[in-house]
């Protein structure tokens, strides 16, 4: 399971050390400390030319397998437009489908399910159902309806809190629901991981709304956000997330 | 047509056992009376002289160690209808000829099953299954097919001519004609069915009588016939007892499985589905704990039953030992197969919809689902409603100003404190009509910590200072 966290990318770096980035054919700089211990013999040009090229052809079929992300290459993830150009920009195109996004609240009530109205009411011009397990008030139809969603998708599901993350994972799992909505405080790794590989296999949209002192937990969400208040609505900063850069944010204005 | 006609020899017999048997014993059954007479021999005591229609007595006389029972009618008719059950999988005309014949009308459904091979190979596998002793004829009337089954057990002629010259080989004393009238044709020098086809009908009409003529002309299709059409039962029911109470109910699934796979087939045999049954638990005074099963669509796929039926067995499995597990379904709806697209783009493990919310259901409870809709009403609290999924809502209201996400069950006391409005107030004034009256002038605010939330106060009340009487209602989330 770690395995493609150190190939994805760390979320946190440790201060001092760089980001563990391949050197070849990234058009980077290459001052680092991980470049120069990987390719010694290339850049010293101690080896015939022809070898080199050997070489850099063999790495570079080597990271052509799909299991390694490499962070100069734009991630072919497909994103589902939130509906907020800021939000769009940040995330790179917006929410990712057939993926585990995280939301990490600072309090209620922040405009985190406003977020993703939009991205839901497309959901559901789909056909395709929008899951709300075990939400911890009644979803107000007036506000749904308000947004665009036909209700007619919408599915609140009462799961008791040993049940939760088993429904989530089926409904992802299943491939008819388009969005996932759940709420677990106390998820640890391993749920989330089902549910980021049950998200895969459903090609869904996976919401998990949790409290933003779960941060410092490790997490295999493929998108991870923090949600704290703003002057005018929500400030969301990008914990980690596919070719994103960590620690930028942006700050929404939500019609309220 | 094509008549198939099955005839069972040793219904009465085979109608008593319940297992396996020992072959080397003699066994018979007898129709109790004065005197009492035997229906049905096995092999056994067919050797040792027993004969049917002999009377008991001179059958114990014969065979010494011969196991008699009497004759048990309603043990006949439910194997005979389970045998039309077993029919109707190859024609929609099953016909229960009493006391021990089923016939079904294949020549419609001869195309559908590969010819007329390759339906008697499954029939007599069916049949072979059942381990019943049976004689199998077809023919193109009911009542020859019938002779044929009697005498000649495995033929089959589709040809009416054919058939007719079949017909016209068979013994007087195996056509089915009263057995006075047998004796009086053959005083006239006649032995076989052919032998009247070749005298003048009128002639014939005389020393026979209209009603054996009648039966000879539906016997070479001169005639139609007129056969009592059988239709399946519109119930199930099936029990299942254990020598010893099963108290883990992981071991309860084995049986449930059987149950099910057996209600499965016989759900297949009628084109029926089952939207609702009953799974009884019985413990071991008999009291049954019922656990009523039921899906949102018609099902008959065996393992779709096992799967949900096994997790409300789970949730509601009784704590006592079960020492009889019985399946009891009223009404089983034909059944319809979900539309599916020609090209079906679904990846294997992808659920639809239905399944989807079957299993949910079957491990959440029944009522876990809840679709949502709005409500023609100005009052927040009665604007929204939980409903059965796949319930149409109304369409959107047009409000003026913005909906809380979350609507809290009960407004809760505002405490006064650092919160500032932001937008408002919005009156919603309603209900006066049917007692329900509110007057509240809702507010957009915002708390310290930033969050968003629909407070209200009731009208007329002064919105500043911000004392008792403001209630916190929803948030926007």
């Amino acid at each position: 399971m770690l395995d493609d966290d150190t190939t994805d990318f760390l979320p946190f770096p440790p201060v001092g050390s760089a980001p563990p980035v391949l050197p070849q054919a990234t058009g980077l700089a290459q001052p680092h400390n991980v470049a120069r211990r990987t390719a010694p013999s290339v850049s010293r040009g101690a080896a015939p030319a022809a070898d080199a090229r050997g070489r850099q052809a063999a790495l570079a079929g080597l990271l052509r397998h799909p299991g390694i992300w490499r962070r100069a290459t734009p991630a072919r993830i497909d994103a589902r437009p939130t509906g907020f150009a800021a939000l769009d920009k940040l995330l790179g195109g917006g929410w990712p489908c057939g993926a585990l996004s995280e939301l990490l609240l600072e309090h209620d009530g922040l405009g985190e399910c406003s977020l993703l109205l939009p991205a839901l009411a497309e959901c559901a011009r789909a056909g395709r159902r929008i899951v709300l397990v075990a939400p911890p008030h009644p979803p107000f139809a007036p506000a749904l309806a308000m947004a665009g969603i036909d209700l007619a998708q919408v599915v609140r599901i009462d799961a008791g809190s040993a049940d939760t993350d088993w429904t989530a994972e089926q409904c992802l799992r299943a491939g008819c629901c388009g969005a996932v909505l759940s709420w677990l405080p106390r998820a640890d790794y391993r749920e989330l991981r089902r549910l980021q590989l049950a998200a895969e296999a459903g090609d869904s949209l996976g919401f998990v709304f949790r409290p933003l002192a779960a941060a410092r937990e490790a997490s295999p969400a493929a998108l991870r956000l923090a949600i704290r208040a703003g002057a005018d609505g929500p400030r969301v900063e990008v914990l980690r997330g596919r070719g994103l850069r960590e620690g930028t944010g942006a700050e929404l204005r939500l019609s309220a | 047509m094509l008549h198939a006609c099955i005839h069972f020899p040793r219904l009465a017999l085979d109608a008593l056992a319940t297992g396996p048997h020992d072959e080397r014993q003699a066994r018979a059954v007898y129709a109790p009376g004065r005197p009492a007479r035997i229906v049905a021999a096995n092999r056994a005591a067919l050797r040792a002289g027993v004969r049917p229609g002999q009377p008991l007595a001179n059958a114990r006389a014969a065979c010494g160690r011969l196991n008699a029972s009497p004759r048990d009618a309603e043990a006949e008719r439910t194997a005979l209808e389970a045998m039309a059950a077993l029919a109707w999988q190859y024609g929609p005309q099953v016909s229960v000829m009493l006391p021990d014949v089923v016939s079904v009308e294949v020549g419609a459904s001869l195309r559908l099953f590969g010819g007329w091979t390759a339906l008697e190979r499954r029939l007599r596998a069916g049949l072979d299954a059942t381990g019943f002793a049976w004689q199998l004829g077809a023919a193109p009337t009911a009542a020859a097919a019938h002779v044929f089954a009697r005498q000649r057990p495995g033929l089959a002629i589709p040809s009416p001519a054919q058939a007719e010259t079949a017909l016209a080989r068979v013994p007087l004393a195996d056509s089915s004609l009263p057995d006075t009238t047998v004796a009086a044709l053959r005083g006239m020098g006649l032995a076989t069915l052919g032998d009247l086809f070749r005298l003048p009908r009128a002639a014939l009409a005389r020393r026979i009588g209209p009603a054996a003529l009648a039966y000879l002309d539906r016997l070479r299709g001169r005639v139609p016939e007129v056969l009592p059409r059988w239709s399946p039962a519109e119930r199930h029911e099936r029990r299942i007892a254990f020598e010893h109470g099963i108290a883990d109910h992981a071991a309860l699934v084995f049986p449930l499985r059987r149950l099910l796979h057996e209600f499965a087939r016989i759900l297949v045999q009628r084109d029926a589905a089952v939207q609702r049954f009953t799974l009884a638990l019985e413990d071991e005074r008999g009291h049954a704990t019922r656990i009523p099963i039921e899906f949102l669509v018609p099902q008959c796929d065996p393992d779709a039953l096992l799967e949900l039926a096994r997790a409300r067995l789970e949730r509601h499995a009784p704590a006592h030992p079960v020492f009889a597990l019985a399946l009891h379904a009223d009404d089983l709806p034909l059944a319809r197969p979900l539309p599916r697209d020609l090209f079906d783009t679904r990846r294997p493990g992808h659920l639809d919809w239905p399944a989807l919310a079957e299993r949910l259901r079957a491990r959440l409870g029944d009522s876990a689902l809840h679709g949502l809709a709005c409500v023609a009403d100005h009052r927040p609290a009665r604007a929204s409603r939980f409903v059965a999924t796949d319930t149409p809502s109304p369409s959107a209201p047009s409000l003026p100003q913005p909906r809380p996400f979350w609507l809290l069950p009960r407004p809760l006391p505002l405490a006064a404190g650092a919160w500032r409005v932001l937008v408002g107030p919005e009156r919603i004034e309603s209900g006066w009509w049917d007692g329900g009256d509110q007057r509240r002038d809702y507010y957009v605010i915002e708390t310290h910590a930033g969050q968003r939330a629909w407070a209200f106060v009731e009208s007329g009340r002064p919105a500043y200072p911000r004392g008792p009487g403001w209630y916190l209602h929803g948030w926007f989330a």
